[in-house]
């Protein structure tokens, strides 16, 4: 019995049956034995346990054609993680061409790398460019909370190191199950501490994210982690082997045991109820390591000891090697003894497999090598020559002095299996659309509405995520000019020019449950929207798009729906996709989750001392409510938290309204016209006029009388609706008519409808009702601490 | 121009900040590397923020016993200024300068927050220009924040006045006496557990009633410094 098996030592719990028997089935002495090539070839009737790694028995075929003859077992560890779903995209390739097709010139003339390099590359002027991109981590984070969300956040940031960048912000989004299931503080806990103590220690601000709690994610929560790095255009590295003599050179951590199969075990499957556990296939991250291992990278690329550096995540030497030398203009050659081990008692195939973290791999020429190990050295990291680049355009693998991979590298990592999978619209859908909130009742008194408010203030998606966020370091690298609980995430990248970025995640899967596509688009809109809000020009989108089993045609179908709909409101937007993740097979049972994509997106401010904050500072600057208020509660936070309803169809988005909206708080905030601006989303005007006040315990006096008439919507729906392309701004007096004459220029719809009050903090709503701050302040604070522990200083 | 060395150890992360913290205050900050045996005769010490070896073996217990570390403890007997922030203050209670140590916080998590807090004595190295009890906000951030020390080293230096900054309102980690930074008795080696090099810049410190962001309570330890140096040139 080999190492790779389930039992004898419980490594891998793959598949409920059969045992795995290994990846040395062929003899009676496993320890001594290796399936070289030459073996391969000779024994082309050996079993080999394809479908507990995950392969199809079509896909073996097709890797035995490809080979024209069986796969070691080495080569057969290499295909059956790199054509995983996780890794190959296999469902989804066919549908995220979209993103790269659906451009205009505007949309990419600032695009330095779009999709299919570790992370895209935004040029955002003065020589500097941006990298960034989203992933999920959320199988490992339901196993193994701590290390699951410790690790998403450690690969993400590899990955921008990998662009030659160095990494200055992480955000993230997490979907938990009801906040007051018996399993959720476990996974909150785990999940929250993991991203707290591996980005701490890395030294990396976190500056927002968003927090979701719903049943639909009780078996199967979500840890989408972001990275943004900056770099000088030309530091632009790309992960290419190339120059035949190059060293291949593998640094930072030693490969262990850990996370082998990650990514076609854990990401690329559905849990299966009462099975097996899977928490050996969770990585398990040191911080430190990686910490160690960004500086000495940037000291090697500031060096240019370094020709190309591939990052080692999901799929470990199996994905860098193949990877590498498929974007490459040769071979490779490794030599797998060389890799320096935790545990020396590893099989070639572990280690092909293993996704211990902390790990890169460079390409380095010659004559460099010696410069390259001082470098590692001086960081105390260790290092070791595995090959070099060749001619012979097979990327060739020994072990013991013998081959055991000869394979052609585009075929492991590019030209993997493209499934087009059946689509099939729920036939529940109709049933769910027709189901709207019109049929709920509308209080229209004082008193009720302002119960309602408070509910919605408290609830837990709601509610302030202090609980959450007091855990992230938000100063380190001193250039965090707006971070939770702004609408936007922004950092100075110029210490002299001030010129900076902003950026913003979201998604709402109650409404891609209603409909994908426009929920989908509602996301774009609103991380547009948070982005605008902060002063900056939205300017790229990456998105991670976690949704169920791609073989669940329903599923596919939502898939296909979310994906046209970024792709065409990116169009619409003109701005570009450049990169991002797919996550499928995240459902308990048959039950999948609502779709939930996740869009982030990146924004440029010439200077942030133009930012613009998201609560009102100010006594006296009156209150603006820009865009139209529609009767949209369906699916709205108003729907699920006062009526537990979920149905109807979703708030309709014009994106160019959203455009024009963004370039008015763009000129603005360039002419210091707004003293603060917050974005309208969940929980409608009510919350955004709550957490306005929250922001720096500023008081206001509002009506929402002129909305009523004008928009022909009740109070309920004034306060409560969702709908989209809507901003409020608070600007000074002696600013009022600059700000009209700007609005009326652009004849964006706009209604005063306030004024703050410094010296009565609280929010009074004319004829209705008045909340005092205490109050909003209790309700809204309260909620994460009472079910997971207090908060320093409440 | 008075020169202040920074400190680099695998695993600083506000190291940079600390530099900028220097420019802002008006002196040249030095960048010192761990492995050296070399403080470029620097007239001031800063061991910056961050998580040195990762905080293994117990925080700043490693980075004490760094090359340069000795080269530190030497300076600090000549009298020459030592700012430890945040896991330089766990180093300089690992290198027996400072009394006292620092463990997990009495809550358990990690804490980001602005913090108010006290400035009790002036008359050290690195808190000259604050006015005696002067009340100042500065982002605290750490895991490991509890400050300890047996009671009777507590009432030594309670009495000896070596308790420089005091958390006020909030004690954020469970510190005894609500102690947040504390001098030897010759008041040149300050720790401190809150970071001051995180509020010298309008824009990107703390908020404040006036404005956003605008919070630059930090940077006197930085001036602070700087006048003394000057005043013994």
């Amino acid at each position: 019995m080999g190492r790779l098996s389930l039992g004898a030592n419980g490594r891998i719990k793959a598949r409920p049956s059969p045992p795995i028997g290994a990846l040395r089935l062929v003899t009676s002495r496993p320890e001594l034995f290796v399936d070289t090539v030459e073996n391969a070839a000779a024994t082309p009737e050996n079993e080999q346990p394809y479908a507990a790694l995950g392969l199809k028995p079509d896909e073996y075929e097709q890797i035995k054609q490809l080979l024209g003859r069986r796969p070691t077992s080495g080569e057969l560890a290499m295909y059956s993680v790199m054509w995983s779903e996780h890794c190959s995209y296999k469902s989804s390739k066919i549908y995220l061409r979209q993103f790269g097709e659906k451009t205009t010139e505007a949309s990419t003339k600032n695009l330095m790398v779009g999709m299919g390099q570790n992370a895209g590359v935004v040029d955002i002027g003065e020589g500097w460019a941006v990298t960034f991109k989203v992933e999920s981590h959320n199988s490992p984070s339901f196993i193994e909370p701590f290390q699951g969300a410790a690790t998403g956040v450690g690969g993400i940031v590899r990955d921008i190191i990998s662009m030659g960048a160095r990494p200055v912000a992480v955000m993230d989004a997490l979907r938990f199950g009801a906040i007051d299931a018996p399993d959720t503080a476990r996974v909150v806990h785990g999940a929250v501490a993991g991203i707290s103590s591996y980005g701490n220690c890395l030294g990396l601000p976190n500056i927002g994210g968003e927090t979701w709690f719903d049943p639909i994610y009780q078996g199967n929560p979500l840890v989408n982690a972001l990275a943004v790095g900056v770099l000088r255009h030309e530091d632009l590295h790309l992960a290419n082997a190339t120059g035949v003599g190059n060293k291949v050179v593998l640094f930072g951590a030693r490969t262990g045991g850990d996370g082998i199969g990650g990514a076609s075990i854990l990401a690329s499957d559905s849990f299966e109820e009462g099975g097996a556990t899977k928490r050996p296939a969770v990585q398990v991250g040191d911080p430190f390591a990686e910490k160690v291992l960004i500086e000495c990278c940037l000291e090697l690329f500031a060096g240019e000891l370094v020709e190309a550096i591939q990052d080692l995540g999901a799929a470990g030497i199996s994905c860098a090697t193949s990877e590498l030398a498929a974007n490459g203009d040769g071979g490779m050659h490794v030599d797998l003894d060389s890799v320096l081990l935790r545990d020396p008692s590893l099989t070639a195939e572990e280690i092909l497999m293993s996704e211990s973290q902390e790990r890169m791999m460079a390409i380095v020429a010659p004559d460099k090598l010696d410069a390259f190990l001082a470098v590692t050295s001086k960081w105390d990291v260790e290092t070791s020559v595995l090959g070099e680049v060749d001619d012979s355009g097979r990327l060739t693998i020994d072990w013991h002095g013998e081959r055991i991979v000869d394979v052609d590298p585009t075929t492991v990592a590019v030209d993997g299996p493209i499934y087009e999978r059946p689509v099939a619209r729920p036939d529940w859908l109709d049933a769910l659309q027709a189901d709207t909130a019109a049929a709920l009742p509308r209080p229209s008194s004082g008193d009720e509405l302002r119960h309602q408010l408070l509910a919605l203030l408290g609830s837990p998606n709601l509610a302030d995520p202090s609980w959450i966020t007091d855990q992230y370091d938000r100063y380190v690298m001193g250039n965090t000019a707006l971070s939770f609980p702004d609408d936007a995430g922004m950092v100075r990248v110029d210490e002299e020019s001030g010129l900076g970025f902003a950026i913003a995640l979201d998604a709402n899967g109650r409404y891609c449950q209603l409909d994908p596509r426009a929920g989908a688009r509602l996301a774009l809109a609103e991380a547009h929207r948070n982005v605008a809000v902060s002063g900056a020009t939205p300017a790229a989108v990456s998105d991670c798009l976690n949704f169920g089993s791609p073989e669940n045609p329903e599923v596919m179908w939502q898939f296909v729906q979310a994906v046209e709909g970024l792709a065409d409101g990116c169009l619409e937007l003109e701005i570009p996709v450049t990169g991002g993740n797919v996550s499928f097979y995240n459902q308990t049972g048959d039950t999948p989750i609502h779709p939930t994509p996740v869009v982030a997106v990146l924004g440029v401010i010439d200077d942030v001392a133009h930012r613009i904050p998201s609560g009102w500072q100010d006594e006296g600057d009156n209150i603006y409510l820009l865009g139209v208020t529609r009767t949209e509660l369906d699916g709205s936070a108003w729907a699920d938290v006062l009526h537990n309803h979920l149905g109807g169809l979703p708030p309709v988005v014009d994106f160019a309204e959203e455009k024009a909206l963004a370039s008015l708080i763009a000129a603005g905030g360039k002419q210091s016209l707004i003293a603060s601006a917050h974005d309208l989303a969940d929980g409608g005007l009510a919350q955004a006029l709550a957490e306005c006040v929250l922001r720096f315990g500023v008081g206001a006096r509002v009506w929402l009388t002129e909305i009523m008439e004008r928009d022909g919507v009740d109070a309920t729906t004034a306060l409560f609706s969702e709908s989209a392309g809507r901003v409020l701004v608070s600007v000074p007096r002696e600013d009022d008519v600059r700000f009209r004459g700007l609005c009326d220029g652009r004849g964006y719809p706009v209604l005063r409808i306030g004024v703050t009050d410094a010296a009565a903090p609280a929010l009074e709503v004319q004829d209705l009702f008045r909340i005092e701050l205490d109050e909003l302040a209790r309700v809204h604070r309260g909620t994460l601490p009472a079910h997971f522990g207090p908060t320093v200083g409440a | 121009m008075t020169r202040i060395g920074v400190v680099t150890f695998p695993g600083s992360l506000d190291d940079r900040d600390a530099q900028r913290a220097v420019r802002i205050a008006g002196a040249e900050p030095v960048a010192l590397w761990h492995g050296d045996h070399d403080l470029h005769n620097v007239d001031a010490i800063v061991l910056p923020g961050g998580f040195s070896y990762g905080d293994y073996l117990r925080c700043g217990a490693i980075a004490s016993l760094s090359p340069i570390m000795a080269d530190v403890i030497d300076a600090a007997g000549r009298g020459v200024p030592v700012l430890g922030i945040c896991n330089g203050f766990q180093m300089l209670t690992e290198a027996r300068l400072l009394p006292g140590g620092l463990i997990r916080n009495d809550h358990g998590s990690f804490i980001c927050r602005d913090q108010r807090l006290r400035v009790e004595n002036t008359n050290t190295a690195w808190t000259g220009s604050f006015e005696a009890d002067q009340e100042i906000v500065i982002p605290l951030k750490n895991g490991e924040g509890g400050y300890i020390a047996d009671s009777e080293t507590l009432d030594r230096i309670e009495g000896e006045g070596q308790v420089v900054v005091r958390y006020l309102g909030t004690n954020p980690n469970g510190s005894l006496r609500d102690i947040a930074g504390v001098t030897n008795d010759r008041g040149n080696v300050v720790g401190i557990m809150p970071h001051p090099e995180h509020a010298v810049e309008a824009g990107f410190g703390p908020d404040t009633p006036a404005a956003m962001r605008s919070g630059i309570d930090g940077l006197g330890f930085f001036t602070s410094v700087i006048e003394r140096m000057l005043a013994n040139a």
